[in-house]
Parts: structure tokens; sequence; C-alpha cells
């Protein structure tokens, strides 16, 4: 009861009422209207193939032999909540299956999704702490640098991929290279910024004792420039999985954005209700990693 | 004093870019070794550019530094620096912070030596119960005090403190001023010091370097404290001569630093003890009480009663001036 009380709890509670609003609206737009129509049609036996798929779109092979052509069903309306739920179950019952190219978990695209964004980031960052480093210890680098990097900045890392294509030659990669190319401005800018921006008395006191360059980089700037840094990996890390989605669908193959693109031409809305439910979800994660990550390295001056 | 003293600054000079006129130039002084010298001007004189560059924050435009025989041309680890401003890291606790330092200057001792060395000078400071808190945790005067002690735990030759105490309050700068003076006593360490408090440099310093005021700034005399070196903040304001030197001091803030002005100060300061007349006439007082039986434990109120009338009109004086100086800074 006490919790209840709290702000926490109050803000809990009325969360919980909006998604339950939310859930209690979408059912009555999405429950079919006349519960008569669908069952008077005619009985449809269906081929063994047909239940499968059927089976595979989260659907009752039941029902929509009963209601009908399964086609006609599928493309007739938004899915219902419930619906969706059996569509989570489902997808989250068995996230790792393999059944092809085509046809692969939700557990399995999600790993490929994450993969090249860890790896192009690890990339990026790898590239771009170093070089932020450089840039904001030396202002001839950073006036050299500057219109380079406020020019590529803006670019949607999108219009890189035929650029990306044509010269790699492989989707896979191309795709790691666009996390790279989007997550490097970020982490560049903000590593350059708060290396430029630590406090003279702390390079005094290094330098009047004597401290060797690397030993200065690592044990005055860098925890010293740290929450900024960290600022530009968290802000890097969102734009890199609002990105991967859009990349995956312009190459394939695999990965979560591949998987909306493919249950959209499978007209399998639940499926891609579900990846886009998901994709929130993990991205709501990976900023919380990052977020806990800054406030470790935050320091009260 | 006839031998070359510790610290040589000759000539020093320094015209800041963009700038005719020089901040100061023709500067000359020594310290010898174990000297607390305290340096006092107006701002803008360039006490803080003297002292970067004798810490090798800086580079004079012209002129030379030589301390123990070697020309000063860069930070070195045998001139510990205090800043005004603390510079202590915050991400580390106060025990790293000061290890960072002792690190840096003994890198080859292994972990229990670094940590007993940074033990030894915390305690100094009387900050061991804190040791393991984080700078945001500790008051201003704390935080100055763990600013101290990593100086002092590099045991450097010669220590450099940039107006230390000008943040604090009034009770905590004199309970570390009593540190300072109990430390500096007890480690021999030469100190060259930067203040806007004339009370704060008499309790301190052997000798006080007046600049006169910039541009064009010079060390126009250099004073020196006669006052017995055992002082007592308490009882400082009693000893015979202080008055004197007090508004010795006063008079060439208010007015003297103005005339000595645009290059007007003299290249090589003149040494000066205003004090010695005062300390020589209580002396006399003394002996002729003593010579007329009466008990030496009175020499306290014989003194105060010689205050003489000008003295007194004087210390009002200097009492409504110190505010309006403080002002000034």
């Amino acid at each position: 009861m006490n919790a209840l009380k709290g702000l926490q709890g109050r803000a809990a509670v009325l969360s919980l009422l909006i998604l339950a609003t939310l859930v209690v609206l979408w059912h009555a737009s999405t429950a079919p209207r006349a519960p008569g129509v669908g069952a008077s049609a005619p009985a449809v036996t269906l081929t063994a193939e047909q239940i499968e798929y059927a089976k595979l779109m989260g659907k009752d092979p039941a029902t929509m032999a009963a209601g009908g052509s399964g086609e006609a069903k599928k493309s007739g309306g938004f899915p219902t909540p419930l619906q969706m739920g059996q569509a989570i179950v489902s997808n989250l019952a068995n996230p790792f299956y393999d059944n092809g190219p085509n046809d692969k978990g939700i557990g399995i695209q999600l790993a490929h999704s994450l993969g090249r964004v860890a790896l192009g980031f690890l990339i990026a960052a790898l590239v771009a702490i170093p070089l932020g480093f450089l840039i904001g210890m030396s202002p001839l680098l950073y006036k050299a640098l500057d219109p380079f990097i406020q020019v590529l900045k803006p670019i949607s890392p999108l219009a890189w991929m035929p650029l990306a294509l044509y010269t790699i030659k492989d989707s896979s990669i191309s795709g790691i290279f666009v996390i790279f190319i989007c997550s490097v401005w970020p982490m560049l800018i903000n590593t350059a910024f708060g290396v430029a921006g630590v406090r003279r008395d702390w390079l005094n006191v290094a330098k009047t004792l004597e401290v060797s360059p690397l030993r200065k980089a690592f044990l005055v700037i860098l925890p010293a420039a740290a929450p900024t840094i960290l600022t530009g990996m968290r802000i890097s890390m969102g734009i890199a999985w609002l990105v991967i989605v859009a990349a995956e669908m312009l190459v394939g193959g695999t990965g979560v954005g591949y998987f909306v693109w493919n249950e959209w031409n499978n007209l399998a809305l639940t499926n891609v209700i579900f990846a886009i439910l998901l994709i929130g979800v993990v991205g709501m994660l990976l900023d919380l990693v990052f977020a806990q990550a800054q406030k470790a390295v935050t320091y009260v001056d | 004093m006839s031998d070359k003293p510790f610290l040589q600054i000759e000539n020093l000079a320094k015209t800041y870019p963009g700038s005719s006129e020089p901040v100061f130039d023709q500067v000359n002084f020594g310290i010898n070794k174990g000297e607390f010298v305290c340096i006092i001007g107006h701002s803008g004189c360039g006490k803080t550019t003297i002292l970067n560059v004798l810490a090798g924050l800086e580079q004079a435009s012209g002129g030379t530094v030589i301390m123990d025989n070697r020309e000063v041309s860069g930070p070195s680890l045998e001139r510990g620096v205090v800043f005004q401003s603390h510079a202590l890291m915050p991400w580390l606790t106060v025990r790293s912070n000061v290890a960072f330092a002792v690190r840096s200057k003994w890198p080859d001792w292994s972990a229990s030596q670094v940590n007993a060395q940074v033990e030894k000078y915390v305690s100094l400071v009387g900050l061991m119960h804190a040791i393991d808190k984080k700078p945001s945790q500790l008051s201003g005067g704390m935080k100055q005090r763990v600013g101290i002690a990593r100086a002092f735990a590099i045991e450097p030759k010669m220590l450099l403190l940039d107006e230390p105490f000008g943040a604090l309050d009034a009770l905590t700068r004199g309970t570390i001023q009593d540190e300072l003076l109990k430390i500096c006593a007890a480690t021999q360490q030469t100190v060259f010091m930067i203040t806007h408090d004339v009370d704060e440099a008499i309790l301190l310093a052997d000798k006080i370097l007046l600049m006169s005021n910039g541009p064009i700034a010079r060390v126009a005399e250099v004073v020196c404290n006669t006052l017995p070196r055992s002082r007592q903040r308490a009882s400082l304001h009693h000893e015979p001569g202080f008055y004197a030197l007090r508004n010795h001091l006063v008079d060439f803030l208010v007015s003297r630093s103005k005339d000595l002005s645009g290059g007007r100060g003299p290249a090589h300061p003149p040494q000066v003890r205003p004090a010695e007349a005062a300390q020589a006439e209580a002396a006399r007082t003394e002996a002729a009480a003593a010579a007329r039986g009466v008990a030496p434990a009175a020499a306290q109120p014989l003194s105060a009663n010689n205050t003489t009338a000008g003295e007194i009109s004087s210390t009002t004086a200097a009492s409504v001036v110190a505010p309006l100086l403080q002002r000034v800074a």
C-alpha cells in the first residue's frame, strides 16, 4: 500500500491504466462486428501446406477453415489484442527455430541485428574515441577536421548504402558499415568536446607532477571526459538501433528489420507489430545499459 | 646571505600577446632555503603569472629563474603547487588523489609504500577520518587541506601556493594557517605564497614581497618580518612591532603601490624592517622595567600600555582600510 503512495507507485498505476485503456480501445476498434457473417460461409477444407502456413502466421487453422479462405480473413483487418497476444506467445515460445532463409525465429533475427550493431558500434568507438581525443587536444586538428565533420555528419546513413554495396559488394558488411558511419559522429564530437573541456586545473596538476602523456590521457583526461564520451556513445547507440532496422529492410537476408519487411510481404500484421514492440523493448534495454554505464563514470564536482 | 639564494629570479618580465606594455618587468628577488615568502599586490600586477612561471606552467617573456643552480624552464616535481581552486580530481577519493601525486614522483614504489606516504601526509593535515571520501563530500577547507597534503606528499624542494585560502571563511582559514605554519616549521619547507591578506602574510611569512600596480609592475620592496618565528595567531597582534609592520604593508597597498606603478618601481627592491624600531623600543622598556624590579610576567600589559597614541590611531585606520582593501582585491 505504501508503494502506491510514492510518486513511483502512482506513476506505475497511471502507466498501467493508460495501457489498459489503449488495449480496450484497440480491442473495441478491431473486434469483429458481425460474428454471423464469416460463420455463414461454407467451410473450406485446407491443404496440409495451408494449415502449416496458417499455423506459422499464428492463426488457428480450424477457425480459418470455418471462416472462409485464410487469405481473405488475413487481409480482412487489423489484428485484435487477443491475436496479438497469441502471436507474441508463439514467437517467444520458439525464438530460435531456423526453417531456411525466409523463416527464422525472432531470436535468430534479433541476434543478427544485435551482432551487426555491436560490430559497427565497436569499430566506430575504436575510430571515434582516439580521433576525438586528438581533435580535442589539438585546436589545429579541430579546426582542420571541422569542415569534414560538419559536412559528413548530417548525411543520412542510408544514403551511404549504395556506395557501400558497390564498393564492399557484401550486403551484411554494408549494413555494418552503415552502422559504423551513423554511430561515429556523435561519439567523435562528444569525445572531442569532452576532452577539450577538461578543466585547466587538472591538466596543470598533471603538468606540475610531470605525468607522462599516456598516463595523463588515461588517468586524467579519460575520467574527466568520460561522462561526455558516454553521452556520445549513448546517442550513437540510439541512432544505430534506429538505422539497423532500415538498413536490414534494404539489404535483406537476416535481422529484425528484414523480419519486419518479410512479415509485411506475408501480410502477417501481428508479426509486424510484435517486431515493432520488440525493437522498442530492445532499444530501451540498450539505452538502459548505457545509462547505467554513464551513471558509473559520472562524478560530482 | 652573501652566497646565492636557493631561488634566484632575475629581470623577469611578462608581456601577454596583443599587449603593448608588459604586465611586469625587471622583477628581481631571491628566496633562501627554508624561507617562507609571501607576495602581496593588487589584482592584475602579475602575482599569479610569477607563480606560474616558477611552477613552469607559463613562459616568461624575459628574465631567468634559477633554482638550486639550475634554470627553471618547465614544470617539475621539485616544485609542488597548491592551486587556489584546490584542483582535486573529483572522481578520485582523497587517498587516490594524494596517491596519484606520490606515484608520479616515485613510480617504482610498491602499493604499501605509496599508501604509507599518503597516510603520513593526510594525517599531517588531520584528514585521516575522511581519507576514503570523494572531494564532493568534503567542505571547502577540507578540500584545500587535501590540496596541501598532495603538494607536501611529493616532498618538493619548494612549495608554491596560489592564494590557497582565498575562498575560505575566516575561521577555517585561521585553522589551516596554523596547520600550515606547523607543517612548514616541521619540514623546513621553502614556500612561495600569494596572498591578499596582510595579516596572513605577517603570520606566515619571513619575507613579504610588495608588488606595485600593473601594468609594468615590479617587486618594489622586500619587507623582512622580524617578529619572532614562533608566532601565534591569537597573540600575534600583541607582539611589539606588529602594528608598525602592518601599517607599513597597508600604507604600501593603499597609496605607494599606485605611485610605484607604470615602471616607477625600483628594479632591485630595497629590504626594509619596519617592525624593528618598535621591537627595539619594546626591548628597551622591558629591560628598563626589569631593572626597576618589575616581574617579567607583567611584560605583556606593559607593552600594551606602551602603545603610543599614534599607533592606536593607525590601528583604527588599518581596520577602516582593511575592508576597503578587500573590496579592491
